[in-house]
């Protein structure tokens, strides 16, 4: 547990939290390895956590019966995937598929989303951490749909 | 006016890049020692018969005497480029404008960004790093393209991925499950990126939006303002600015860029007038 603190403690995500909440957190967390193509989550699923890639790739993909998978995004090392497991009904809207080996940190949602509600402190700096990766998200999909490359 | 008046050049080879972008090779009917230039500057092609258009060049400055083109046939002028097969001629004026800042980069880390044809005037520049490399720290190109089928050099960029001293990392728009690289804008691959903010200087190449926001995230990992360069593209007409076409603020992009810091334009960068 002490090792997965260490790791923890120098991701962004958690960087400036007070100590009590970094125990708070890590007693939420365990290291999990995803071979290439594991699902690491399904659409529909129910989400009851979520990631912190320590290495390797994820692919976030959205299934369309004519194309098959498509990829939205891509995700790797530092990178967060997941919030659906802090938002009513707690179903991933996504898959998540290992592209190659992969070594993330699995946080328990549940868990975490208990510890939230009974330390509000706790809830708003995850949800200010979460934001911030919405924003980036957000942003970087605006971009992404605008079509920069196309004929213009 | 000598500059006014185009030189002849021959096709030799004509290479059809992906579906809409293509490479034409020109060797010089007139001049003996060849064609120097250096990397980032621009030429203005003619088609005899139907206008004249600038394009930057895309190839090795070291190899003088052939001269390299990649564009997109998207116009009046580059889809008629499109069809010009082997001794087709055509007319050069140039080289023009500011070059990419190759010998002020010397000693720093070089972080090319390229967004989709943006690769193209870059290009001149990866072959100067890796010609000379010794005198530059870390080399990384992220490029981004709209699909796996619109990345520009797939060859070329594969070889460069399997040397040990350049970072190549391509991301795509979008992509179906048989993809393995990356998907998502160019602009995500910054945060991780491996150089150091303080000793890199930047160049980018894109579409003006994707510059902008590259800037933004470069900004947020702490590179000075001088030390980010941005290609502009505006519309450039005579290549030694008389005519004006290409005015931009009090500067001329065909004179006076179309290499820029960041620092000299960040007061007209994204005003919607210019």
């Amino acid at each position: 547990m002490e090792s997965l603190e260490k790791v923890l403690i120098q991701h962004p995500f958690v960087e400036g939290l007070p100590s009590e909440h970094i125990h708070l957190i890590v007693g939420c967390a365990k290291n999990v390895v995803f071979e290439p193509g594991k699902y690491l989550f399904k659409e529909n699923e129910e989400a009851n956590s979520f990631y912190i890639i320590r290495s390797g790739k994820v692919a976030l993909e959205i299934y369309s019966p004519d194309v098959g998978s498509i990829i939205i995004q891509t995700l790797g090392e530092g990178d967060i995937i997941g919030w659906s497991w802090m938002v009513p009904p707690y179903q991933w809207r996504f898959d998540a598929r290992a592209v190659e080996l992969t070594r993330v940190i699995e946080l328990d949602g549940t868990c975490l989303r208990n510890k939230c509600e009974a330390d509000p402190g706790l809830g708003y700096e995850i949800m200010k951490r979460l934001a911030s990766v919405f924003e980036q998200r957000i942003n970087a999909m605006r971009l992404q749909l605008l079509d920069l490359y196309g004929k213009k | 006016m000598q500059v006014m008046f185009p030189s002849t050049f021959k096709v030799q080879r004509f290479i059809k890049e992906t579906h809409d972008t293509f490479t034409i090779e020109l060797k010089s009917l007139e001049r003996k020692n060849g064609f120097n230039f250096e990397p980032g500057q621009f030429n203005m092609i003619y088609v005899f018969g139907v206008g004249e258009i600038p394009i930057s060049i895309s190839g090795d400055p070291y190899k003088s005497g052939i001269l390299v083109h990649t564009t997109r046939a998207v116009g009046t002028v580059t889809k008629e480029m499109a069809k010009l097969k082997k001794d087709d001629i055509v007319g050069i004026r140039g080289p023009f404008g500011r070059p990419w800042p190759v010998k002020e980069a010397i000693g720093n880390d070089v972080l090319l960004v390229a967004g989709g044809i943006g690769l193209a005037p870059l290009r001149p520049v990866i072959y100067h790093v890796l010609a000379n490399r010794e005198y530059y720290g870390r080399i990384i190109l992220l490029y981004g393209a709209r699909t796996p089928q619109d990345i520009l050099y797939k060859k070329e960029l594969e070889k460069l991925k399997s040397r040990l001293d350049i970072d190549i990392i391509v991301t795509v728009d979008r992509a179906v499950k048989n993809w393995t690289g990356n998907v998502g804008v160019v602009t995500t691959l910054i945060p991780r990126a491996p150089f150091d903010p303080l000793n890199t200087t930047a160049m980018i190449c894109g579409p003006e939006i994707m510059m902008r926001y590259t800037i933004v995230e470069l900004l947020k990992r702490g590179l000075p303002k001088d030390s980010i360069y941005v290609s502009m593209e505006r519309n450039m007409k005579c290549g030694v600015g008389f005519c004006g076409h290409c005015q931009y603020g009090t500067e001329f992009v065909c004179k006076d860029g179309p290499v820029f810091t960041y620092k000299e334009i960040e007061h007209l960068f994204g005003k919607r007038e210019l």
